[in-house]
C-alpha cells in the first residue's frame, strides 16, 4: 500500500475509519474529548466545523444515519480519549460524499484517509481528482478481522460486545445472552452484506476465506424490492416482520402430510422455498409481507445452512454473524441460532456482535493509528 | 420433496379426445404385458411395463451325416425359431394424456394376472382413483426416493454411457462416461421443488445427507411472480435470453474490477439481485429469470459440492424436473461445480434421469423376477433416445402440429450376464471405441453417409434372406424406414444414444434389423461360405505343413489376415465379392500389403514364438466361411501344437456375416473329423469354443459373458488374439490388456486407410506385450 509521507505530529486529526461496502458506506470517527487548550487554539478551524457537524448532528443529509445507539464512549486509542461514533450511508451516496469532501477541503487537513470495502478501490480515483484525496486501501477482510477483535477487547461500554441465544429451539423461551469471546480462536466468522464472506479465523492474522454466496443481503433487499415495491432495508425488514412465510413456502407436510419418516425431515421444515407460489391461484391471494417474510427466511436458512456446512468441514464449532444484513434483523439472528442449533444438534453455536457492520470501518481506523504511530 | 408440484396443471383432463395412439409406436407389445409402474411427476407420466417378445432367431442344426438324408452337400440346416425374450418398456409422455394412454392400455392389455400397479411420484396420488377405475389395478404407492436410486443403480449398472459431463462451448455438448463396474459411492442431487442430497453406497444402502429448500419450486415460484410468467419452460426460455448483470451486483460494481486478493475476477455475483433494491429502475423479465437462474444453480452447485467434501464423493449425479434435459440448468450447475470445485469435481447427468422413479418402481414389483440378477442392454430400435422431445418446445404448438409427443425406453433382457474381461488393464479408463464420432465431425459425417449407402444392400440381403416368406419385402420396407430415421436423428443429434461411434452405428442396425424380424440376413450367405471353405480346409493345411517353420508362421499369419478379407460386412469388398465370385483366397493374399505393414510388429511376435509356448489364448474370431475356415483355424492348429490351449471367443448371436457361436460348434466338429491335431484339442478339453455373450460386428471388453470371464480365468489366460476391423480397429485398437495381445486386422475401408495413413487392404499387425511385465523371450513392442 503507498503511504502518505511522515507527518510531523504522531497522529493528525481528524481519525476516520472508512468501509466501503457495495450497498452501505460504512464510517467510524473517532471524536477526541481531551483537547487541551492549546490544541484547541492549534485545530484548524476546518477541523472544528467537521467535528461539529458529524458530532452534534444524528443524521446527514437525506441517507446518512448515526447509529448513536453503538457510540463507544471514553475509548482510548493511541493514548487518546475520546469517543467513537459510527456512521453510515448508501453507497449511492458516495459521489455526493467525495463532493463534501472537496467543499470542506478536507485535503488541507493532510490527513490519511483509510478505507477498506470494494469501493476504496472503485472510488479511489474520484477521490484523487474530486478531493484532491489519496486513499490508503486496505484489504476489508484484514479489517474485519482485526476491527471485531478491537472491539470484543474493548467492549460496548462495559458490556459485552457479543451475545447469542439461550433456548434458540424454542420460540418462547428463546432469550439473547450477552457473553464473551474470551478465546476466539478458531472461529468460522460469517460476513453477511451485500453477499457473504465465511472465514475460518485461527489468529488475528492467519485466516482463510473458505466460500461465500452471493445470497446475502443484498438480494434479500433486491428481491423484496422487486416483489413489494418497498424502496428500503427498514421497510423490508418491517413488512417480514408482520407476514406468514408459510403462505408462499411449501412445507414438507404440504408434500407428505406430515413428517417424511423415511428421512427424518419434520412436517414443519420448508420443503421449497416459494414452493406454492408455483400455483396462480396462491401468487393471487398472497400478501406483500407474507412474500416479505419469505425472502427473508429463504435467504437466512440458505446462510445458515452454508455456514453450518462449512463449520463442519473446517471442525470449527464456533460460528459468528456480523454483517449488516442482521441490523435491526431478530428475525434472522434467532432463525440462525436456531439452525445452528437444531441442523447440528447442539454441536455448533451462533454468536452475533452488537456492532454487526462496523468492523471494517474500525479495522480501518486501526490501520490509520498504526501507520501513524510508525511512520 | 423429489417430486415436481406442478400445482398449476388444473388442466390435466382437458385434452384433446381425438387423439389416436398409434399402437405400432406407443405401448408395444402390450398383449403380455404385466407388472405395470407408473411414476407421475408434476407434468410428465412415466410408464413402465415388462413384456416378452416373441420374434424369430436363425439356428442352425448339423445334418445327420451318417444317415446322409436329403442333406445334399450342405453341412448344416439353418431353421428359423420362435423365440421368446423378456423386454422392459418404458414411456414417457405429458400428464394431460394420461386418461386417453389409460384407455387405450385398457383396450390392449390381454394379460389378466396383473393386480396392482406399482406408483410413485408426487402426482400419484391425484390419479390414484382415475388410474384405479380405468384399469382395474390396486395402485399401490412406493417410496419416491427409494425408486429414484433404484431406478438410478439400475441404468448405470445396464446402460454403457448412461452418464455424461455437459459442455456447452465445446465440440459435443454431452461427453459421456465410460461405465466403471463399479457405481458406489455416488452422490445423486435431486432438483425438484426442493432438493435432497442422497448418498448412495450400495444396492439397498443410502442416506439422504442433505438438502435444500431452494431448488426447482423457488425458481419457479419466484420467477412467476417476479416476470408474471407461468410456465416452467418459458421461465427457462426467458432465463436463457437475458442478462444477469443488470440484476445482479457483480465484484467489479463493487470493486471497480477484481478483487485480485482473493482472486475473485470482476464478473463474479457479489450479490444475487443486488442492484434490483431501487424503486427507480424497471427490470426485464429475461434479466430477472437469468439472475434468478444463476443464484439458484449456483446455491445447489455450492451445497453439493460442501456434501461431496464432506462425505469425500468425486461422483455427483445431478436430477430432477430442475435438470431434466434442459441444456440451459444442465450448464449453469456444471458452471457451478467447476467453481466451487476447481474442476476436481463435474457434475454428471444421466441420459434416462426422467425414467428413474418409473424404473425403481417397477424393479419393487418386479423382485421376485430377480430383475437385478441378469444384464439388459438398450434396444436402440425401440428407444427414442436423449433429447427426442426438445423440452424447449412448447405444449401448445405440439397440439396444434397433432403430434403426440412421448418418448420410450426398451431394454432387452440379456441371456447371459456380462462382466468385464478380466484381463483389462483397467477396466474403469476402458473404452471400446477407437473414435467418438460424437466429438469427430468429419469421421461422423463419413460413416452416416456410409451406412446410409449400404442400406439398399442391407435390404436386399434381409429379403433375399428369406425367400419363402411373401411380406418379407413389406417388413424390409420398414426396416429401411426405421433404419434410416434413426440415421436422421443421429445426424442431428449424435448424443441420442450416448457416444456415436461406428460400434453403436452397427449395432443400431442390428437391433432394428431384428426388429422387423430379420434375425440373420447372412445365414445363408455364411452357410454357402462356410461349405466351400471346408473343402479346401485339409489342402491348406497340407501345404502349410511342407513350410519351414519360420515360413509357416508367416504364412499363417497371412492366412488369418487374406481370410479376414473375405467380408461381406465391408462395402469395398463385399462389392468385390458380389461381382466376382472367384475371388479367391490366393488372390486375398496377393492383395495384402507388403510388409512392412502400416502397423507392423510381426519381427517381435516371431522372436516370441521361439520362446516357450503360451499358457493359453483367448481368440477373438470374426468372419464364417474362409476367414474362420482357413484363416484362423490353421493358426490355432499351430497354437494347439505348440502347447497352448485355445479359447475361441465367437459372438451369441448374429451380427453380419460374423460366425455366431452356434456355426463354430458344427464347423469344428466337421474340421476335428478331418484334423487329428483339432480332434485331440476338442477331446482334451484344451481347444475350447466359447460364446462371447455379443451379438454386434464390434466388441466390448466390459460387456462379456460371465462364463467366458470365468473360462479366461481358470486357464490363466495369457495370450488374447483379436481378429478384423470391427473388434480390433473400429474397437479395441487401443485397449489396453493385462497379458501380450495380438491384433490382427486388414483395413476393408479407403476412407478409413487413408485416416491411417495407409490404403485399402493396409494391415494392422499389432503384438504388444503390456509395460511392466517385459517378458524375456519377446522384443519389445515398438510401435511403427
Amino acid at each position: 500500500f503507498l503511504l502518505k509521507p511522515s507527518w510531523k505530529q504522531d497522529y493528525s486529526f481528524p481519525w476516520f475509519g472508512m468501509d466501503i461496502g457495495g450497498t452501505l458506506v460504512k464510517l467510524v470517527y473517532f471524536e477526541p474529548v481531551d483537547i487541551t487548550a492549546e490544541e484547541e487554539q492549534e485545530e484548524v478551524e476546518n477541523l472544528k466545523s467537521i467535528r461539529r457537524y458529524l458530532t452534534s448532528n444524528v443524521a446527514y443529509g437525506k441517507t446518512g444515519v448515526r447509529d448513536v445507539h453503538l457510540e463507544l464512549r471514553n475509548l482510548t486509542m493511541c493514548g487518546r480519549t475520546g469517543n467513537l461514533h459510527f456512521i453510515r450511508f448508501p453507497t449511492q451516496a458516495m459521489p455526493r460524499f467525495i463532493q463534501m469532501g472537496r467543499d470542506k477541503n478536507f485535503s488541507s487537513l493532510h490527513t490519511t484517509l483509510c478505507a477498506t470495502g470494494g469501493g476504496a478501490y472503485k472510488f479511489e480515483n474520484e477521490f484523487r481528482m474530486m478531493a484532491d484525496l489519496e486513499l490508503l486501501k486496505l484489504d476489508e477482510l484484514d479489517c474485519l478481522i482485526r476491527g471485531l477483535l478491537f472491539v470484543d477487547r474493548v467492549g460496548f461500554n462495559g458490556h459485552p460486545e457479543c451475545y447469542y441465544f439461550q433456548n434458540p429451539s424454542d420460540t418462547q423461551s428463546c432469550v439473547k445472552k450477552p457473553c464473551t469471546l474470551d478465546n476466539p480462536f478458531p472461529m468460522l466468522l460469517v460476513n453477511i452484506g451485500s453477499g457473504v464472506s465465511i472465514l475460518a479465523v485461527y489468529s488475528e492474522n492467519n485466516y482463510k476465506r473458505v466460500t461465500g454466496t452471493s445470497l446475502g443481503g443484498g438480494t434479500f433487499l433486491g428481491l423484496c424490492c422487486l416483489l413489494t415495491g418497498c424502496e428500503t432495508f427498514e421497510e423490508a425488514l418491517e413488512m417480514a416482520s408482520k407476514g406468514d412465510s408459510t403462505n408462499v413456502d411449501k412445507l414438507v407436510k404440504d408434500i407428505y402430510g406430515g413428517d417424511y419418516e423415511r428421512f427424518g425431515l419434520q412436517g414443519s421444515a420448508v420443503a421449497s422455498s416459494f414452493g406454492h407460489m408455483m400455483s396462480k391461484e396462491k401468487r393471487d391471494s398472497i400478501s406483500k409481507e407474507d412474500l416479505a417474510r419469505a425472502t427473508l427466511v429463504t435467504i437466512t436458512n440458505n446462510i445458515g445452512s452454508i455456514a453450518r456446512m462449512c463449520a463442519v468441514n473446517e471442525k470449527i464449532e464456533r460460528v459468528v454473524f456480523v454483517g449488516n444484513f442482521l441490523r435491526i434483523n431478530t428475525v434472522s439472528t434467532k432463525l440462525l441460532a436456531y439452525a445452528m442449533d437444531y441442523w447440528s444438534k447442539g454441536q455448533l453455536r451462533a454468536l452475533f456482535l452488537e456492532h454487526e457492520g462496523y468492523f471494517g470501518a474500525v479495522g480501518a481506523l486501526m490501520e490509520l493509528l498504526k501507520t501513524t504511530e510508525d511512520p | 420433496m423429489a417430486e415436481c408440484g406442478r400445482v398449476d396443471s388444473n388442466t390435466s383432463h382437458t385434452m384433446d379426445k381425438s387423439i389416436t395412439l398409434p399402437p405400432d409406436e406407443i405401448f408395444r407389445n402390450l398383449e403380455n404385458a404385466k407388472r405395470f409402474a407408473i411414476d407421475i411427476g408434476g407434468s410428465l407420466t412415466k410408464l413402465a411395463y415388462y413384456s416378452t417378445v416373441q420374434h424369430k432367431v436363425a439356428k442352425v442344426r448339423s445334418f445327420d451325416h451318417t444317415a446322409k438324408a436329403a442333406a445334399g452337400d450342405k453341412l448344416y440346416e439353418i431353421s428359423m425359431q420362435e423365440e421368446v425374450t423378456a423386454r422392459l418398456h418404458f414411456i414417457k409422455f405429458e400428464n394431460a394424456y394420461i386418461e386417453t394412454c389409460l384407455d387405450f392400455i385398457k383396450d390392449h392389455l390381454v394379460n389378466t394376472e396383473t393386480k396392482v400397479i406399482k406408483a410413485t411420484g408426487g402426482g400419484a396420488h391425484k390419479f390414484k382413483e382415475l388410474i384405479e377405475r380405468k384399469l382395474g389395478l390396486k395402485v399401490d404407492k412406493e417410496d419416491e426416493m427409494t425408486c429414484l436410486i433404484k431406478g438410478c443403480n439400475f441404468v448405470l449398472k445396464n446402460i454403457p454411457h448412461e452418464a455424461f459431463v455437459y459442455a456447452k462451448h465445446a465440440d459435443s455438448e454431452f461427453r459421456f462416461q465410460t461405465t466403471n463396474p463399479d457405481i458406489f459411492p455416488y452422490l445423486l442431487v435431486n432438483i425438484g421443488s426442493g432438493v435432497s442430497i442422497v448418498k448412495v453406497e450400495s444396492e439397498d444402502k443410502f442416506e439422504r445427507i442433505g438438502g435444500s429448500s431452494i431448488g426447482g419450486g423457488t425458481f419457479w415460484g419466484l420467477g412467476a411472480l417476479l416476470t408474471k410468467t407461468k410456465r416452467f419452460d418459458e421461465l427457462l426460455q426467458l432465463a436463457s435470453k437475458g442478462q444477469h448483470a443488470s440484476v445482479d451486483m457483480l465484484v467489479k460494481d463493487i470493486y471497480g474490477g477484481s478483487y485480485g486478493y482473493l482472486g475473485l475476477t470482476g464478473d463474479l455475483i457479489a450479490s444475487s439481485f443486488g442492484k434490483s433494491a431501487t424503486a427507480d429502475k424497471d427490470f426485464s423479465k429475461e434479466d430477472m429469470a437469468k439472475s434468478l437462474l444463476h443464484m439458484i444453480s449456483n446455491d445447489i452447485g455450492q451445497l453439493a459440492c460442501l456434501y461431496a467434501k464432506l462425505h469425500n464423493l468425486s461422483r455427483v449425479y445431478f436430477g430432477g424436473f430442475f435438470i431434466r434435459g434442459h441444456p440451459v440448468t444442465m450448464h449453469t450447475i456444471t458452471y457451478s461445480i467447476n467453481f466451487f470445485t476447481k474442476g476436481e469435481v463435474q457434475a454428471l447427468f444421466l441420459r434416462h434421469e426422467g425414467y428413474l422413479g418409473t424404473i425403481g418402481a417397477f424393479l419393487k414389483g418386479a423382485e421376485e423376477d430377480n430383475p437385478n440378477q441378469y444384464s439388459w442392454g438398450e434396444n436402440y430400435a425401440g428407444s427414442s433416445g436423449l433429447m427426442s422431445v426438445s423440452p424447449d418446445m412448447n405444449p401448445m404448438q405440439r397440439a396444434r402440429s397433432g403430434t403426440f409427443p412421448f418418448d420410450m425406453l426398451e431394454m432387452d433382457r440379456l441371456e447371459r450376464q456380462l462382466v468385464n474381461l478380466p484381463l483389462l488393464q483397467d477396466p474403469s479408463s476402458y473404452i471400446p471405441d477407437t473414435v467418438d464420432l460424437t466429438e469427430d465431425a468429419l469421421a461422423r459425417e463419413y460413416w452416416l453417409y456410409c451406412f446410409e449407402e449400404a442400406l439398399d444392400g442391407v435390404v436386399k440381403r434381409a429379403v433375399a434372406s428369406q425367400p419363402d416368406m411373401p411380406e418379407a419385402a413389406l417388413r424390409a420396407e420398414k426396416f429401411r424406414q426405421k433404419y434410416r430415421h434413426k440415421l436422421q436423428t443421429l445426424r442431428q443429434q449424435p448424443f441420442a444414444y450416448g457416444s456415436l461411434t461406428v460400434r453403436s452405428l452397427l449395432d443400431t442396425r442390428e437391433h432394428c434389423l431384428n426388429e422387423f424380424n430379420f434375425p440373420d440376413p447372412y445365414s445363408k450367405i455364411k452357410q454357402r461360405e462356410n461349405d466351400i471353405a471346408l473343402k479346401y480346409y485339409q489342402k491348406a493345411v497340407k501345404s502349410l505343413d511342407e513350410l519351414s517353420w519360420e515360413e509357416k508362421q508367416f504364412a499363417l499369419v497371412q492366412g488369418v489376415l487374406a481370410g479376414n478379407v473375405f467380408d461381406w460386412g465391408a462395402k469395398a469388398v463385399s462389392d468385390v465379392l458380389e461381382s466376382d465370385p472367384e475371388f479367391g483366397f490366393e488372390e486375398a493374399k496377393r492383395q495384402l500389403e507388403e510388409r512392412p505393414w502400416l502397423v507392423d510388429s510381426y519381427d517381435q511376435w516371431l522372436e516370441r514364438l521361439k520362446g516357450p509356448p503360451h499358457k493359453c489364448a483367448l481368440f477373438f474370431v470374426d468372419n464364417s466361411g474362409v476367414d474362420i475356415i482357413l484363416g484362423v483355424m490353421p493358426f490355432v492348429r499351430e497354437l494347439l501344437s505348440r502347447g497352448t490351449e485355445v479359447v475361441l471367443a465367437s459372438n451369441s448371436g448374429p451380427a453380419l456375416n460374423d460366425v455366431t457361436n452356434g456355426e463354430l460348434q458344427i464347423l469344428t466338429e466337421r474340421i476335428a473329423a478331418m484334423d487329428p491335431v483339432i480332434e485331440a484339442g476338442l477331446r482334451e478339453d484344451r481347444l475350447l469354443l466359447v460364446q462371447s455373450g455379443s451379438s454386434s460386428p464390434c466388441l466390448d471388453l466390459s460387456r462379456l459373458d460371465k462364463v467366458l470371464a470365468m473360462v479366461v480365468r481358470e486357464r490363466q489366460t495369457d495370450l488374447v488374439i483379436i481378429e478384423g476391423m470391427g473388434r480390433a480397429i473400429h474397437t479395441n485398437y487401443y485397449a489396453m490388456l493385462s497379458c501380450e495381445s495380438l491384433k490382427m486386422a486388414v483395413i476393408k475401408n479407403s476412407w478409413l486407410a487413408d485416416r491411417l495413413g495407409g490404403k485399402l487392404f493396409s494391415v494392422v499387425f499389432k503384438y504388444e506385450v503390456p509395460a511392466g511385465k517385459p517378458n524375456k523371450d519377446c522384443g519389445a513392442f515398438s510401435p511403427s
